[in-house]
């Protein structure tokens, strides 16, 4: 009956590696391929973390099944009188402790080059395609006219849409992240991407779509109660479509209801 | 080492060491033996009820969350009619984000702080450490007390116009800062503010009689390095508690002040906020996210650290064998709480914070991992080549050791900048930390109660009822958090009153299912454990004084121990875990049991020394 325990937490762990390992046949898992650049890079770390994690793990409960099973308490044994050793906590805190400043400074890079701002596209930080205000609950996005650099203040011929974020694909660019009420976050979870909306600040946010598909934007921040139904799309096109859309964009915004008839 | 026990004046006359039966000729009415006692046993057990009960409204309200994301918008059952009877009795989303606030609310401050530092602290100190009470035992009461405004607050907040706060228990301004931006950003959000200052009152009243009654009053022999490792969570944890809790009492009050005398500490001027008038000023937002987790960081070890040490004893008792690495379990100890300051900043990584800031607190968060594994692998050390008993305290401390894993492996993927981006505010982090505080805390907390609960009451708890409560907890906790995972790599995030808005996660809502009926069954499985603790009150087996061969100082006390604890002053001759030493036949030597030299079972010459 003792065994049981044993059992019991050894079929717990392998358990646990199962439901993990059929996750992504089952669909529970990341929403397809990372669709950057960037985002194939975290990816990447986080199977290199899953593998470190998931050794441990498997390492730890096969000690401790183990240990369940061959110290099981029997009458009349007697425990080892032993209080420790100093060799072993030596090595158990060396060796966590390169592994864990490895996984560290491994990934600094990726860090700096989603946040650096010295790390941006340069291009595309000078010319940043709109600017995504957050508000409850929708995202209000400005683009400049067509050919024109997004001003810090409205211009009389920006181009304004509502939960509806058009980017070229393929490139690097940057939006302008800013908030008019809370806090808000700017999720594209295909791509990896994600931002607070900072009343208060103004936040450059960069993205490369490899696909020209549309993609979900997702509000991430706790906004109020319809904070479930923040939802927005980023379609990534090519920049030749993407062109025409604003070209478009632009001749509904202004369009006046007047037309010549044509042929008159 | 002193035992002075500067309250012997007022508690009528009781000495310590005085040799007379304690109780005796004390006879407190019952309001002031059971209500407003000043008896630190009484107000463990009065905190241990309270908060026990408090788990059931937590769990409550967890289980209203698990209903909306796998039936969002369909009738709750037993509850919907009454409470959304005019609006087709399904949960509203204004509900939800109440629900989901108020269950950590309840849970955080309300269940695992006050029962770790508020129930076991109370009852184990003066017992652990062979004291009569603590050094302040009016103050003790007090602490008690003030829960219960906490209690009231929170709980009226729910029938104030606009209901209980629902900006999450972190209640980032603006949300919780300005009160049009939602229904329950007004009097709710500021009666929540309140309560989270009379619990920071009561946590404090415990934190500074912890510190004292721990360094004044330890029995003499009972050196710091003779602790048991309760104590020196209880000590640590007093500690950090005694340093973060006021940033998170004056940062509570900035922002009733932003809220109600209209300063602007967390709310910059130019917001439109639903329309209402823009505000004015220059307040920051970050600013309370960084005041807030200076508290609340270490409060996840305030909420861990005791169970730690908890968890140590029972794992050393059952395993028949001294605690593995004594030592460097206390400067592991000490390693979490001093890091413990210095990694807040890893809640806000995608923040908008300065991103070099990003890159130190990544490397002071997965420092601080590395004290948590080597206490994990002491653990381990403790249990090997030991004679292990499968009592229901030691099945939920292993149970504790394989979920803390789980949960801190989980951590690294946080404590990682990048992979963090993605993770942030997904199901993810739901799975990590419900992971350490039920996976790892509430099953050590499962476990001490089973552990002490004969030194509480002088019964005996039933262990094939443990057994039945532990096995289903276990079962319902991971199939209702272990999925949780798979849920965050699928991005799929937190707080949601709908999840399936987005087409990306859809797919999701069939597994959202399976983990709801889990979680029901894990509700169920606590009513075993409550049956067993008040049938077993009355009703269990008596206990004797040591029913576990135990070492510890409180298992030489009655059970339960009377007024003034023990009848004489323990004397310490050694640690806590010296099971199975050769000085003895019996495979345990209590703390006070003195070996005189021709007594001894074998030569202590001949001892091969270890540690």
């Amino acid at each position: 009956m003792n065994r049981f325990w044993c059992l019991f937490f050894v079929a717990s762990a392998v358990l646990a590696v199962v439901v993990f390992s059929i996750g992504p046949a089952c669909g529970w898992w990341f929403p397809g391929v990372a669709a950057s650049p960037l985002g194939q890079q975290i990816d990447d770390l986080f199977y290199l973390i899953l593998a470190i994690t998931g050794v441990t793990f498997i390492g730890v409960h096969a000690v401790l099944g183990y240990i369940l099973w061959k110290f099981t308490g029997k009458d009349g044994k007697r425990a080892d009188f032993q209080h420790g050793s100093h060799t072993l906590e030596v090595v158990w805190s060396i060796v966590p402790a390169g592994v864990l400043l490895f996984i560290a400074l491994y990934q600094m890079d990726v860090w700096a080059a989603f946040r650096m701002k010295s790390r941006f596209d340069q291009e595309a930080l000078a010319n940043p395609i709109a600017e995504v205000t957050a508000r409850q609950f929708e995202w209000r996005i400005r683009y400049p006219a067509p050919g024109k650099v997004l001003q810090d203040t409205p211009q009389p011929d920006d181009l304004y849409t509502v939960n509806d974020l058009h980017a070229p694909a393929g490139k690097p660019v940057v939006i302008k992240l800013r908030s008019e009420d809370v806090l808000h976050s700017f999720f594209l979870p295909h791509l990896r991407v994600k931002q607070d909306a900072v009343p208060g600040l103004v936040i450059p946010v960069w993205f490369e779509a490899n696909e020209p598909k549309a993609y979900d934007l997702v509000c991430a921040e706790l906004c109020g109660w319809g904070h479930y139904k923040m939802r927005g799309q980023l379609t990534a096109q090519p920049q030749a479509d993407f062109d025409a859309y604003m070209q478009k964009l632009k001749e509904t915004q202004f369009d006046d209801g007047f037309k010549e008839a044509a042929g008159e | 080492m002193s035992t002075l026990n500067p309250t012997a004046g007022t508690l009528a006359g009781h000495g310590h060491g005085d040799g007379h039966s304690h109780g005796a000729h004390h006879n407190p009415g019952f309001i002031s033996k059971y209500i407003f006692s000043t008896d630190h046993k009484v107000i463990g057990i009065q905190f241990l009820i309270t908060t026990l009960l408090m788990l059931f409204v937590g769990g409550g309200l967890a289980l209203g969350v698990r209903w909306q994301l796998a039936f969002p918008w369909r009738e709750l059952p037993i509850f919907g009619r009454l409470l959304f009877g005019s609006q087709g009795a399904g949960i509203s989303p204004e509900f939800y984000t109440m629900m989901f606030t108020m269950h950590a609310t309840v849970m955080i401050f309300l269940v695992i702080i006050p029962i770790l530092a508020g129930a076991f602290g109370n009852f184990l100190i003066p017992l652990q450490i062979g004291a009569d009470d603590m050094a302040f035992p009016v103050l003790n009461m007090l602490s008690y007390w003030f829960m219960w405004p906490a209690i009231f607050l929170f709980g009226a907040s729910f029938f104030v116009e606009g209901g209980a706060a629902a900006g999450g228990w972190t209640s980032y301004p603006p949300l919780s800062g300005i009160q049009q931006a939602a229904p329950a950003s007004g009097m709710g959000q500021t009666l929540w503010l309140l309560a989270v200052t009379c619990v920071g009152v009561s946590s404090m009243m415990g934190s500074v009689n912890y510190m004292t009654t721990i360094i004044n009053m330890r029995a003499p022999g009972l050196t710091l390095f003779r602790l048991p490792m309760t104590i020196w969570g209880m000590f640590i944890t007093a500690i950090l508690q005694a340093f973060a809790l006021p940033v998170l009492t004056a940062a509570g009050f900035m922002l009733v002040f932003d809220r109600l005398l209209g300063t602007t500490f967390f709310v910059p001027g130019g917001l439109v906020v639903n329309n209402a008038a823009p505000t004015v000023g220059g307040g920051q937002a970050l600013l309370w996210q960084h005041l807030f987790w200076f508290y609340s960081h270490p409060a996840v070890y305030i909420m861990l650290l005791p169970a730690m040490g908890m968890v140590s004893d029972i794992l050393a008792c059952f395993s028949r064998k001294p605690l593995f690495g004594y030592r460097p379990m206390v400067y592991s100890m000490a390693a979490i709480a001093g890091l413990g300051f210095i990694v807040w900043g890893h809640h806000m990584f995608t923040s908008g914070m300065n991103p070099a800031l990003g890159m130190t607190f990544m490397v002071s968060t997965m420092m601080i991992a590395l004290p948590s594994a080597v206490k994990t692998f002491n653990w381990l050390g403790t249990m090997w080549g030991g004679n292990i008993q499968f009592t229901v305290p030691m099945i939920n401390a292993i149970a504790f050791v394989s979920m803390f894993v789980v949960g801190g492996l989980s951590g690294i993927w946080m404590a990682s900048v990048p992979t963090d981006i993605y993770f942030h505010d997904t199901y993810y982090i739901v799975a990590h930390f419900h992971y350490v505080l039920f996976g790892a805390t509430l099953f050590g907390v499962f476990g001490s109660i089973q552990f002490w609960f004969p030194k509480m009451f002088g019964r005996m708890m039933s262990e094939r009822l443990g057994k039945l409560h532990f096995i289903l907890t276990f079962i319902g906790f991971n199939g209702t958090f272990f999925p949780m995972h798979l849920l965050g790599i699928a991005g799929f995030p937190r707080r949601l009153a709908d999840p399936y808005q987005y087409p990306v996660f859809e797919h999701l809502r069939p597994l959202n299912q399976g983990m709801t009926y889990f979680a029901i069954l894990m509700g169920f499985a606590q009513f075993i454990l409550l049956f067993n603790f008040f049938y077993s009150m009355f009703k269990g087996k008596k206990a004797g004084r040591n029913p576990w061969n135990a070492n510890g100082l409180e298992w030489t006390a009655p059970s339960p121990p009377g007024h003034g604890n023990f009848e004489s002053v323990p004397v310490v001759y050694r640690g806590p875990y010296e099971y199975a030493s050769p000085l003895v036949e019996a495979d345990y030597l209590m703390q006070t049991t003195f070996v005189a030299h021709e007594d001894r079972h074998v030569d202590p010459d001949q001892i091969e020394h270890h540690a």
